[in-house]
């Protein structure tokens, strides 16, 4: 980040103010995080008993033991780790099309694509859950998986990418005889990895913490994400468990979060940047 | 060009549309149709024009959830956008201490509103939450944030904004780093004011951000829908219920798929002037742009 722009110095007041607003930000975090580790006992009508010793690491050991919470984590995983491979194979593939090749109806259809970038998810989710009740695909991985496939602003993305690659790269290519799936595969494909990173990132971020969907389509407990387990968990409050657990439950749930974040903050940054000057 | 190869570039994007059509175009047109049904728990329904519209209109807890809505979004944007926009003024610059406090301040926008929610139902609580302690201890007695009418909805735009402030920090943060060094470099030379350089140079140079920010959070606050579900489940009294949350309801408690698509039509018809409007705003500053620079 540009070192420069410090001519705005930050008065004595700013620093303070940031600072508490900084505080404000966490204290919810460390909040939770303390009151998951205090025995659930300890908090019954009594939550300021998170700020006093003793702690305990019981909830995260529930956690562990409870088959269902590992199972919502597991189909988390499985359900975002798909939807980022198959939005990643698609849209390369489309904008690739779009980006480099000439063909019928290009402009028309990728304008088509455009319109997709409008539609929110509210304005169709009714009648797609008739089509995926007559397919009887509730309730199941490729029912969780496809609706979040559908990602206009992937191939916007791509199309972007592919574009700005210099034409002769495939004309050389091509006066070797390679065909456009080879082209495709061993010389634009390598070239866009840094996209590819940033388009997993956010695909999977977005398809982790999908509420939405999986609320609607998944309505056996033993196909509910974390996301939608832990809302689950959330309303049943008062007849199971109790805060402690139920905090440890969210800690544990941000975690890989969090993780995703951290390790790949850089590419996330780089995607706003382009998004801010787009 | 041999007439294969005209199409082979129809092959690549072939699967992406197919999928497209299936699962988003085709819904929403089948979406618009069944708007047109009156259709209760999955019969046949019959065909009744535009009176499902006509009875949302005159459903006043259909236009509570509007107006919900609205309200959230108002108690949300302005405040959202004003300290996104001094976050990124205080924090544009490098150093350790600078992308540590980014970091925290973008840290909750990767929770889903799941976790949010769960955390806040805890801090806002009077009896036993984060905030009633601190009330508490200053002797006051704790706010019932969740069961008031009137305090309901700005705990729901509290808990939006502290989720969401991140984002359109981050969007702010790369609008400044695309302002010229050198147009502050002059303003220093010509001892311009501290207030005359920020609203020069650095607004009018971040206004497409500034658009871009303002349209992308109120077509998404127009969206709520965990926060009122999660949080009070529309409650006090309808107090807090949104649109999306009437949609889902319609559809998924009563089972009244054609009523619920019509809402559905309603709040995608809103949404989608906030998006041209956005387009058109941008647009218009472009060519304005243009002009000015020719």
């Amino acid at each position: 980040m540009a070192a420069q722009v410090d001519r705005a110095r930050l008065t004595r007041a700013g620093y303070v103010a940031l600072t508490i607003g900084a505080i404000l930000m966490v204290s919810p975090l460390l909040w939770a995080l303390l009151l998951s580790l205090k025995s659930n006992a300890s908090l019954v009508g009594n939550s300021g008993a998170a700020f006093h010793p003793p702690y305990t690491l019981e909830n995260y050991a529930a956690i562990f033991g409870n088959s269902s919470t590992m199972r919502w984590l597991l189909n988390s995983i499985i359900v975002s780790l798909c939807t980022t491979a198959g939005v990643l194979i698609l849209a390369s593939l489309a904008g690739y099309g779009f980006a480099r090749l000439e063909f019928p109806f290009r402009r028309t259809l990728f304008v088509f694509v455009l319109v997709g970038l409008a539609i929110p998810s509210q304005a169709v989710i009714l009648p797609q859950h008739q089509l995926f009740a007559w397919l009887h695909l509730h309730n199941s991985y490729p029912g969780l998986v496809l609706p979040g496939l559908v990602a206009p602003f992937g191939v916007f993305f791509m199309t972007t990418y592919m574009r700005a690659i210099p034409k002769e790269l495939d004309e050389a290519a091509m006066l070797d005889g390679a065909s456009r799936w080879k082209i495709f595969r061993s010389v634009i494909l390598p070239l866009t990895i840094p996209a590819q990173s940033t388009l997993a990132v956010f695909t999977f971020l977005g398809s982790w913490n999908d509420y939405w969907w999986p609320l609607i389509s998944a309505t056996r407990s033993n196909m509910y994400t974390l996301t939608v387990g832990l809302a689950a968990s959330q309303m049943n409050y008062a007849q199971t468990s109790g805060l402690g657990f139920l905090m440890a439950q969210a800690v544990f749930a941000s975690v890989p979060i969090f993780i995703v974040y951290i390790v790949f903050q850089k590419q996330i940054v780089r995607a706003m940047a382009g998004a801010a000057v787009r | 060009m041999t007439q294969s190869r005209r199409w082979e570039g129809l092959l690549f994007v072939a699967p992406f549309l197919f999928v497209y059509s299936a699962i988003l175009i085709f819904p929403l047109l089948r979406g618009l149709w069944l708007s047109l049904f009156r259709i209760e728990l999955f019969g046949p329904g019959h065909f009744i024009g535009f009176g499902n519209y006509e009875r949302l209109f005159g459903d006043p807890i259909f236009q509570q959830s509007l107006i919900n809505t609205f309200l959230v979004t108002l108690m949300i944007v302005p405040p959202l956008t004003v300290i996104a926009l001094a976050l990124a003024l205080a924090l544009n610059r490098a150093g350790r201490t600078a992308a540590f406090i980014r970091g925290i301040f973008f840290s909750s926008a990767v929770l889903s509103v799941t976790i949010v929610t769960l955390i806040w139902r805890f801090v806002l609580a009077p009896d036993a939450g984060l905030l009633g302690e601190i009330w508490k201890s200053l002797g006051w007695e704790p706010l019932p944030f969740l069961s008031d009418v009137h305090l309901v909805l700005p705990a729901l735009a509290i808990t939006t904004i502290w989720w969401s402030v991140g984002f359109p920090m981050l969007l702010f943060l790369a609008g400044l780093q695309q302002i010229p060094q050198d147009m502050y470099e002059a303003a220093a030379l010509d001892r311009a004011s501290r207030w005359t350089t920020f609203s020069r140079i650095t607004l009018p140079s971040l206004k497409r951000t500034l658009i871009l920010v303002v349209m992308l959070q109120t077509a998404a606050q127009l969206q709520m829908f965990g926060q009122s579900q999660l949080l009070t489940a529309g409650g006090p009294s309808g107090a807090s219920r949104t649109a999306v949350l009437f949609l889902f309801e319609s559809a998924f408690g009563r089972w009244e798929l054609g009523y619920a698509s019509a809402a559905a039509e309603v709040l995608f018809l809103i949404i989608l002037a906030v998006t041209l409007t956005q387009y058109w705003a941008t647009g218009q500053m472009r060519v304005g742009g243009r002009g000015r620079a020719g």
